[in-house]
């Protein structure tokens, strides 16, 4: 195999284990309560333009937008389940759809009223020289963000699988009226869910503006990826996002360095039809 | 006292009358709709672009005695329509040749305006003309560069800026003139984004190449939405032609510098064409990564004092940057648009048709660098032209041809 082969299949891994720390907030929120969070996207955005924020402001790199970004997110996870999914829940399932959708469309204009529709990039030398392993290229920030990214998943599904917090919230995802008579409180673990899942949302946008250019509609492009990879891993899995993204960022690279870019999605879509054709609940998902 | 009461009424009526006279003059107005990705992974250079359309509304609707040699740009509004005055309705084509289609339709028929312009993509423009022609508007096209628009046949389209054939040619020539030079220009690469203005422009300057000798060995199109780049810059890693033609949109143009970097690949050559790579929030966010980028444009603002430095410095002072070539474009077509309908002196749809027809503007006329504007049978402005231009210490410089170079050209490419 030559090496720039293993280049690709390199490359294609950091871009994977960005696109499952992207998708693990989406997946999280679905695992919980059922709910797809539209505003998905938007949320990764807001904290893109929070590391922008902290660097052009505060001077400050990632290492103080992380945890800022973390911290704002999840304040907006759980303002956003009190002021808004807590009442949509109620309704019919197209107000649930519609009803984050429109959270996204208010975030996305927004930041166009705010930050204008300009392109910002971060310094590109913010996070140091790439590494260089055998001739073998790794970007610093995309190294970072995958491997924050991987930690972050474990740390999630760690707290889900193995903490009594994680059965709360479980349990409360089961079925809300035998947790509560158990004496679970389900709004607040629903709230816990949406700091958790928009926290690490948080960390993703904050790593992913190190390499990736932020613009108010940076959350639309991205989320598409994001979608595919929770359905491809299975609805409320989250080590099923971390393995559907770090196969769909190899797939995408190698089709795309094969066969050609323009093809990569339909090699990519191809195989995600293929897998849901034959396990509908995708890769890792309860059925 | 009463007939002071009685005068004091009197004044009021009459003032009244004249406030309602001045309301009822003030109401005439040209309404133009302006169809731009305002929304959108191009919303960048949209709103730059709306930015240079209401510049150029200003200069015509109030008065700019400095501004001697532009037309409508002294006195105020349009002189042969009673000093009417140019109303924009700005329209969000969200990046998508459906939603211009939309905006197109409700402008028609909603809006009721006199003529369009825009609207940016070519992909778009396609849709969004197509409206136009089917209800009889006339349609001004600023910057849309894929050589089909003009193929049509259509009869209400008229497009200002030159067009993919103009570059191509501006391309060879000017890497002909590297090769003599001692440059190595043996193997050619072109990446391009997959819509209308990407493939035309690949293809149309691959055929120029094909019949000057230039042998062009790799072809990669992309989707411009796209999350990653990595795979296009390795297979270029790989090939590593000498000279490599990028065209781009901003979102992936700004990967495209960032990759390069991280993969450490860059030919010895680079050009861009245009789009992407000339967009401001482009220029500042990655410009310091493509140190020697050729690139093409069809505006510099020029020595101080000149048309073009003047227009510069206006729209300096409103947006906090140089205008850009895309968005002088688009300020140049709304002053076609503008002139003609002054000309035509109704609102007339096929009056305006015909006056756009019989446009006749010098060099010295026209705020891009173009000879001039005229236009053919097709609406295809035959005196478009452009220059090529070198990224040098952070802005665009003109470096060829020689006769309208503002700076050396220096290769080979550095990047970062």
């Amino acid at each position: 195999m030559s090496l720039i082969v293993v280049q690709v299949i390199v490359s294609g891994l950091l871009i994977g284990a960005v696109y499952a720390l992207f998708a693990s907030g989406l997946t999280l929120i679905w695992g919980m309560m059922n709910v797809i969070n539209f505003a998905h996207g938007d949320f990764v955005m807001l904290a893109m333009y929070t590391a922008f924020m902290v660097w052009t402001v505060l001077g400050g790199g990632p290492a103080a937008a992380v945890p800022i970004a973390a911290v704002l997110l999840a304040t907006l996870g759980v303002l956003s389940y009190f002021l808004l999914v807590r009442h949509i829940m109620k309704g019919p399932m197209l107000a649930q759809i519609l009803g984050t959708f429109g959270l996204a469309l208010l975030l996305r204009y927004s930041a166009f009223w705010y930050f204008g529709a300009n392109f910002k990039t971060l310094p590109d030398t913010i996070l140091g020289a790439p590494l260089v392993i055998g001739g073998i290229r790794i970007d610093a920030p995309r190294l970072v963000a995958g491997s924050v990214g991987l930690l972050v998943t474990l740390l999630l599904h760690l707290l889900l699988t193995r903490s009594a917090l994680g059965s709360r919230m479980l349990a409360v995802a089961e079925d809300a009226t035998a947790a509560q008579l158990m004496g679970i409180r389900p709004e607040r673990m629903q709230a816990v869910a949406w700091a958790l899942a928009a926290g690490s949302t948080g960390i993703a946008g904050a790593l992913i503006a190190t390499f990736f250019y932020t613009s108010p509609t940076v959350g639309e492009t991205l989320a598409i990826v994001a979608f595919v990879t929770v359905a491809f891993g299975g609805f409320g899995s989250v080590p099923g996002a971390l393995v559907a993204g770090l196969l769909i960022g190899v797939i995408e690279g190698l089709s795309a360095f094969f066969i050609g870019p323009v093809y990569k999605d339909v090699v990519v879509y191809l195989l995600f039809v293929l897998v849901l054709w034959t396990r509908p609940q995708g890769l890792m998902g309860k059925a | 006292m009463w007939s002071r009461k009685f005068s004091l009424t009197a004044l009021c009526t009459a003032l009244l009358a004249l406030a309602y006279a001045g309301a009822a003059a003030a109401q005439q107005t040209v309404k133009v709709g302006a169809i731009y990705p305002l929304s959108g992974n191009a919303a960048s250079a949209g709103n730059y672009s709306k930015a240079a359309i209401e510049l150029a509304v200003d200069i015509i609707n109030n008065d700019h005695p400095e501004l001697k040699d532009l037309p409508l740009a002294a006195g105020t509004g349009l002189p042969r329509l009673g000093g009417a005055k140019i109303e924009v309705v700005f329209a969000d084509n969200q990046g998508t040749p459906a939603a211009g289609q939309n905006q197109a339709l409700r402008l028609i028929t909603e809006e009721k305006v006199q003529a369009l312009i825009g609207a940016y993509q070519s992909g778009i423009t396609v849709t969004t003309s197509a409206m136009a022609e089917r209800h009889g508007i006339p349609f001004v096209n600023p910057e849309s560069v894929a050589a089909n628009l003009t193929e049509r046949g259509f009869k209400w389209f008229f497009r200002v800026t030159p067009v993919a054939g103009d570059f191509a040619r501006a391309y060879a020539d000017f890497l002909k003139e590297q090769k003599a030079a001692g440059q190595k220009v043996g193997s050619i690469a072109i990446v391009n984004e997959n819509t209308e203005y990407g493939n035309s422009v690949a293809s149309v300057i691959r055929e120029m190449f094909g019949k000057e000798g230039l042998p062009v060995v790799q072809v990669i199109p992309y989707s411009a939405n796209t999350t990653d780049v990595q795979p296009q810059v390795l297979q270029l890693k790989e090939k590593n032609p000498d000279v490599v033609i990028f065209v781009s949109y901003t979102s992936d143009a700004i990967l495209y510098a960032k990759t390069m970097k991280d993969l450490n690949w860059k030919p010895s050559i680079m050009i861009a064409d245009d789009a992407g790579f000339n967009d401001p929030s482009f220029v500042s966010s990655s410009g310091s990564l493509v140190e020697g980028l050729v690139n093409r444009s069809s505006f510099a603002p020029g020595k101080p004092g000149s048309l073009s430095a003047l227009i510069n410095d206006l729209y300096k002072k409103k947006n906090n940057v140089d205008l850009d070539d895309a968005s002088a474009r688009a300020m140049q077509g709304m002053l076609v648009l503008a002139d003609a309908i002054n000309r035509a002196g109704s609102t007339d749809a096929a009056k305006i048709q015909a006056a756009l027809r019989a446009t006749d503007l010098k060099a010295n006329q026209v705020v891009t660098g173009y000879n001039g504007v005229k236009f053919d049978d097709k609406g295809q402005n035959i005196l478009a032209s452009s220059l090529i231009t070198q990224m040098q210490g952070g802005s665009y410089v003109p470096v060829w041809p020689k006769d309208k170079a503002a700076g050396e050209l220096k290769l080979p490419y550095k990047g970062w």
